[in-house]
């Protein structure tokens, strides 16, 4: 038996040291400290504020977040804007709704029971109007890249020169983070590009983990229940195990065995 | 069976009993003589009815919400995950559920390899598990399918795709499977069809499984005939269902583990883009209880030689009991099979390890002597082991075992002869 498990350990040696070799190639993702990750782990809402207003100013005249209604930005567990400031948020976007009774498409302010108003009426549109590229929706953008928050955050920031070796096409860009290092989206952020309400200095940095931050309310919107949910859950499944296994013990006692 | 000579003890209870024994099935069940040295890896027997019962329940939950149309599905899945009412909480358990599942299935499996506990007489138990297996992975690759992420739709097309191997009628069997002449609405709503029709047929499978067990009763870990009822047996409730009990508490620690703080960590982050035709994944995986088989399937050169090996490397297991020549059950008392049965572990693991990596280069390697020692272990080394192997020597009953090694042994042995 002994024998076996050092095969087996040396086996897993072999296979995770040569993983290690081919992860050698791979760029490390930048790291910061995300509230939202760990057992209680909540969203900051000023961030989530802050990331809304980058995401509006800056990322929404490309990218659609069509899975999202006004009303989310006013739910519990998310920025948690007063329904007055979300009702001000849905009525500054012009809504196509329609046909009317003259079977006309018309235009009206945004409630709150709209989705998020997208930049370009399809992909087709999108694709036009950037070189071919689709600018994807952002909905659920996080949970759709190996990466997670850390290859979001970082990629925002990941904009250098080209090394020498690499030539770039017109209207493609070098990032460090992402897959195969060109990119067909301009360096999206500058420093002071935005002016936080809250006069949060607007470096890079900073919009990058506040619209990550957003980016991941988007995708999870029940993150924080589901926290508080697991907590309640796991805690009462092993009080009930500890329970029952004395239980067990106590009704196992009366036969001549071991459990 | 000893309780043919059950009564119920109430006049109606006898009336109704009289038309319909269901009062004799549960006296049946509850006092059914269950080896008093089962460990806790004849626990997931219990943890799998769990888990087939919690994918049903969720599952039918989220067919309420779910639109099966390939404009709609995945804009569905993304309102149950925002807009129904713990819509989140009942599709994470139904998606984590499914490996959680294959989790204890396997387990399940490798107990039954482990302690012989397929073989005489308890073929037809290990072959309907064994038909289970296969509809839970029919199931399981379907239901991937219906949120209808890149993942769905490019694993749909590959595993699909396999069927066109086969000679001189492959396209068509593909084109009719599809119902069309790519993956496309006809195919996600035949799969969504199959995919609620499968749980309800293992359901059923699960039935014959257990009826089957009933008949011969458990294997144990000493590997022996037991009498029934005897001192080597406790009824089932509430010695086994408090052991159950306690197990199945452990286990779903572990899965609302999974569902609450790392519920998408067993999924492809693809799976999140919606299903494009023009763009296909820089890698098409499929979730990790079918890796091994994939390996297997890549391993082989030829495209149709491959769908055999990887179809071999399941129906390979239905003959196990024939394959298998030992008299004993128990690897306990087998020291050479006991060393054979760990590396078939460590082979069956590096082979979903190597499934999950490109097939190119060294993985592929690995993959080809993975496969190779998989097929020489069923089919060599199990049938010559029975014939060459020096077996340790075989208990008479429970009781000794479980007292063995100590002062008590000899003692014991006493005990049992003035009671024979």
């Amino acid at each position: 038996m002994k024998n076996l498990f050092k095969l087996f350990s040396i086996i897993i040696l072999i296979i995770t040291s040569n993983s290690n070799s081919f992860a050698a190639e791979k760029v490390e993702y930048l790291k910061t400290d995300w509230s939202f990750k760990g057992l209680f782990g909540k969203f900051d809402r000023a961030s989530l504020q802050r990331g809304y207003q980058v995401y509006t100013e800056v990322c929404a005249s490309c990218h659609s977040m069509k899975y999202l209604s006004y009303r989310n930005l006013a739910e519990p567990g998310g920025p948690e804007f007063s329904e007055a400031q979300a009702k001000a948020i849905a009525a500054s976007f012009e809504v196509t709704d329609g046909p009317n009774s003259d079977g006309e498409m018309f235009t009206r302010p945004g409630k709150l029971s709209d989705k998020f108003v997208m930049p370009y009426d399809n992909v087709k549109a999108a694709q036009a109007a950037n070189g071919g590229a689709y600018p994807p929706d952002m909905s659920v953008l996080v949970k759709a890249r190996g990466g997670g928050v850390d290859y979001i955050y970082s990629l925002l920031q990941g904009y250098e020169e080209a090394p020498s070796n690499v030539s770039l096409d017109d209207g493609v860009y070098y990032n460090k983070y992402m897959y195969g290092n060109k990119i067909r989206m301009a360096a999206p952020l500058s420093d002071g590009l935005v002016e936080y309400g809250d006069g949060t200095n607007a470096t890079v940095e900073q919009m990058s983990k506040d619209v990550t931050t957003f980016l991941m309310w988007s995708a999870e919107p029940h993150l924080e229940s589901r926290h508080q949910m697991g907590f309640k859950a796991i805690v009462y499944l092993i009080i009930l195990t500890v329970l029952v296994y004395f239980s067990m013990k106590r009704i196992w006692s009366r036969v001549e065995s071991k459990v | 069976m000893s309780d043919h000579d059950y009564r119920p003890k109430s006049k109606v209870g006898q009336w109704f009993n009289d038309r319909l024994p269901l009062l004799t099935l549960a006296n049946h069940l509850t006092d059914y003589p269950t080896p008093k040295n089962l460990n806790y890896w004849w626990t997931f027997g219990g943890i799998l009815t769990f888990c087939l019962i919690t994918q049903i329940v969720t599952g039918l939950t989220l067919a309420m919400h779910y639109i099966a149309h390939a404009d709609m599905a995945f804009e569905s899945v993304e309102h149950i995950m925002r807009d129904v009412n713990y819509g989140w909480l009942i599709r994470y358990i139904h998606a984590n559920g499914a490996s959680m599942f294959f989790l204890a299935v396997y387990i399940h499996i490798f107990r039954s390899l482990f302690y012989g506990s397929y073989k005489a007489p308890r073929e037809i138990i290990w072959i309907i598990g064994i038909i289970i297996y296969l509809l839970m992975m029919a199931a399981a690759f379907m239901g991937y399918v219906l949120p209808w992420g890149q993942m769905s739709f490019w694993g749909a097309t590959v595993i699909t795709n396999l069927f066109s191997a086969i000679p001189l009628v492959g396209e068509g069997i593909v084109t009719w499977l599809w119902g069309g002449y790519s993956v496309d609405n006809p195919t996600l709503t035949r799969f969504f069809t199959l995919h609620y029709l499968i749980p309800f047929l293992i359901l059923g499978l699960v039935v014959l499984h257990i009826w089957a067990l009933h008949v011969p009763g458990n294997n144990n870990p000493v590997g022996i005939d037991i009498k029934k009822p005897s001192k080597d047996t406790v009824p089932f409730h509430p010695y086994i269902v408090i052991k159950d009990g306690f197990a199945l508490l452990m286990f779903m620690i572990v899965f609302a583990f999974f569902v609450f703080y790392a519920p998408n960590i067993l999924g492809h982050a693809d799976n999140y883009i919606e299903a494009n035709p023009m763009v296909t994944p820089a890698h098409i995986v499929p979730e990790w209880y079918l890796l091994p088989f994939y390996a297997i399937l890549r391993s082989v050169p030829d495209k149709l030689l491959g769908v055999v090996a990887m179809l071999s490397a399941i129906l390979i297991l239905a003959v196990l009991p024939w394959l298998d020549t030992s008299k004993i059950r128990s690897a306990v008392f087998r020291p050479l099979y006991k060393q054979f049965y760990w590396i078939l572990v460590a082979d069956v693991l590096i082979l979903g390890y190597v499934g999950a990596m490109p097939a190119e280069g060294l993985y592929l390697l690995i993959a080809r002597v993975a496969t190779a020692y998989y097929f020489l272990h069923f089919l060599v080394i199990l049938p010559v082991l029975g014939f060459k192997e020096k077996t340790l020597p075989v208990p008479l009953s429970i009781t000794e075992p479980v007292l063995g090694g100590s002062p008590n042994l000899a003692a014991a042995r006493n005990k049992e002869s003035k009671i024979e």
